[in-house]
């Protein structure tokens, strides 16, 4: 497909590569919104351009590094990408997992981060494990001016709820979808008492049915190898990954005829109603169109 | 105590990880960061593999690379009841063609997958055709194997042949390789998952 047409999503900031791919004089050709576009560093400085029809550099767009990805935008943007001041604490680690690509819609793939009823299930053993599935009751809201989508309160026991962690523990969350396609997760920290350890996923759009989804950690954790964490999160992103692929329809359905046969969850139909109000339709079903995310 | 070098993604490594779970023996997992790292190219991980593969099983002194190897040398050492590579050679020599074709053929498979999930730059039209095509023989054979009433790849209970040809099979659908046209596939799938000690990774359901 060409480029989309859904300035909504033109309009977004998003992370398009991990900045340590991206090496100085080396480039990531890839791919945005159905556009083909050209990532390099120029120096310190990130610079991205369309890729031409010979392969070759077109429109230059603007870029910034941040969250050791670089960002960039296809549009105008009606605000920057998300903010987040721990990355300037100190004593955390950031764990950049790197880019993998995953045949969904990238609103399914938030949509699924943000839904606890899965863990028992899809990550048995690590972040749920039956008998206890029962999601209780949490907290949802969009919060303004920023525009965020937040959920609060919620609460869920893990037998292994970081690789950090020797046993299991009710982890208390909170979820953050900034934009569309860019979430984060504040989990109890199973090291520092009182602390938050963020688990981020930057979803890179390449098509309406096909994404680089980028991951990173946050987290104050000395003992675990670079690579346990890694493969902690490689672990859990993949066993999301193929339940992923296989969910009909492609598109996530926005309309409110929809909400009654998907289950009851808050943080799930408020996001589907914050992006309905957005009037965002890239990687939505469109019900009698035959253009829906394929 | 053995040591797997591992990365938790890898179908190589599962048909080890799989494998000792099944005959309940011990070990410690060296987790390899196979991606986004790329350690498997480095120098010091080179001297231990100079084909910069993963797996690699150290035991004691000894050093192996490859995991069909690798499985050949477990079942030798720590199947007591030499059930999972008995040791008559006509047996053996049934195993090993199925080890080489887990190796080789199958390895199509594994291919898709990295082009589709990890940005490999492979053909692939071209791997995914070869991967069906391995699994047009694996499915024929094993309909064969029903016919004359068995379950298993070889012989009369599962074997070190069944494990190295499971994982790349059980994960084609990463690659965007349905299974949907190989029936005695998907059933000997089934009954490998119920073995004693199966497990599973990601990609790899338990039932």
């Amino acid at each position: 497909m060409a480029i989309t047409t859904d300035t909504v999503a033109l309009n977004d900031w998003e992370a398009i590569g991990n900045i340590d791919e991206i090496a100085s004089g080396k480039r990531r050709n890839t791919r945005l919104l159905g556009q083909d576009i050209i990532a390099e560093m120029d120096g310190d400085r990130p610079r991205v351009f369309e890729a031409n029809a010979n392969g070759g550099m077109g429109r230059e767009h603007p870029a910034q590094v941040l969250y050791g990805h670089v960002w960039t935008t296809l549009g105008t943007p009606v605000k920057p990408p998300l903010d987040m001041p721990e990355f300037l604490e100190d004593g955390r680690r950031l764990i950049s997992c790197g880019a993998v690509t995953v045949r969904a819609s990238p609103l399914r793939i938030v949509e699924n981060f943000l839904d606890m009823s899965h863990f028992p299930y899809v990550h048995t053993g690590i972040l749920g494990e039956e008998p206890i599935t029962e999601v209780s009751d949490y907290k949802f809201e969009i919060r303004q001016p920023d525009d965020e989508l937040w959920a609060t309160e919620c609460s869920f026991f893990q037998p292994q709820a970081a690789a950090s962690a020797d046993d299991g523990q009710v982890s208390e969350y909170m979820y953050r979808v900034s934009s569309p396609f860019v979430t984060v997760l504040y989990k109890t920290c199973p090291v520092v008492e009182g602390a938050w350890d963020l688990v981020g996923i930057f979803v890179q759009p390449r098509d309406e049915g096909v994404c680089d989804v980028h991951t990173f950690m946050l987290v104050f954790d000395d003992t675990s190898t670079y690579t346990d964490l890694v493969h902690f999160q490689h672990e859990i992103f993949l066993q999301d990954r193929s339940i992923l692929e296989n969910q009909l329809p492609v598109g996530l359905p926005l309309s409110p005829k929809f909400e009654t046969a998907i289950r009851a969850d808050g943080s799930s139909m408020l996001y589907r109603r914050w992006l309905r109000q957005k009037g965002l339709t890239f990687g939505t079903y469109r019900d009698n169109e035959d253009n829906r995310a394929a | 105590m053995i040591e797997l070098y591992d990365y938790v993604l890898s179908g190589s490594c599962y048909k080890v990880r799989l494998f000792l779970s099944m005959i309940g023996q011990d070990y410690q997992a060296r987790p390899v960061d196979y991606y986004p790292g790329g350690e498997h190219r480095t120098p010091d991980f080179l001297d231990l593999n100079p084909l910069g593969q993963i797996p690699v099983l150290k035991d004691g002194d000894l050093v192996l690379r490859d995991a069909q190897a690798i499985l050949v040398y477990l079942a030798g050492k720590y199947d007591a009841a030499r059930t999972w590579y008995p040791e008559d050679p006509e047996t053996q020599g049934r195993i090993a063609m199925w080890l080489s074709f887990a190796g080789g053929e199958i390895m199509n498979s594994s291919a898709a997958r990295l082009h589709d999930m990890l940005f490999y730059d492979v053909d692939i039209d071209k791997v995914r055709a070869a991967a069906h095509a391995a699994f047009r023989v694996l499915d024929d054979h094993l309909t064969d194997r029903e016919i004359d009433g068995g379950e298993w790849i070889v012989g009369d209970s599962p074997t070190i042949a069944d494990i190295a040809c499971f994982p790349y099979v059980a994960l084609s659908g990463d690659g965007g390789i349905s299974l949907d046209d190989y029936p005695a596939i998907r059933r000997w799938g089934s009954r490998i998952r119920k073995i004693p000690g199966f497990e599973v990774m990601p990609g790899i359901h338990a039932t």
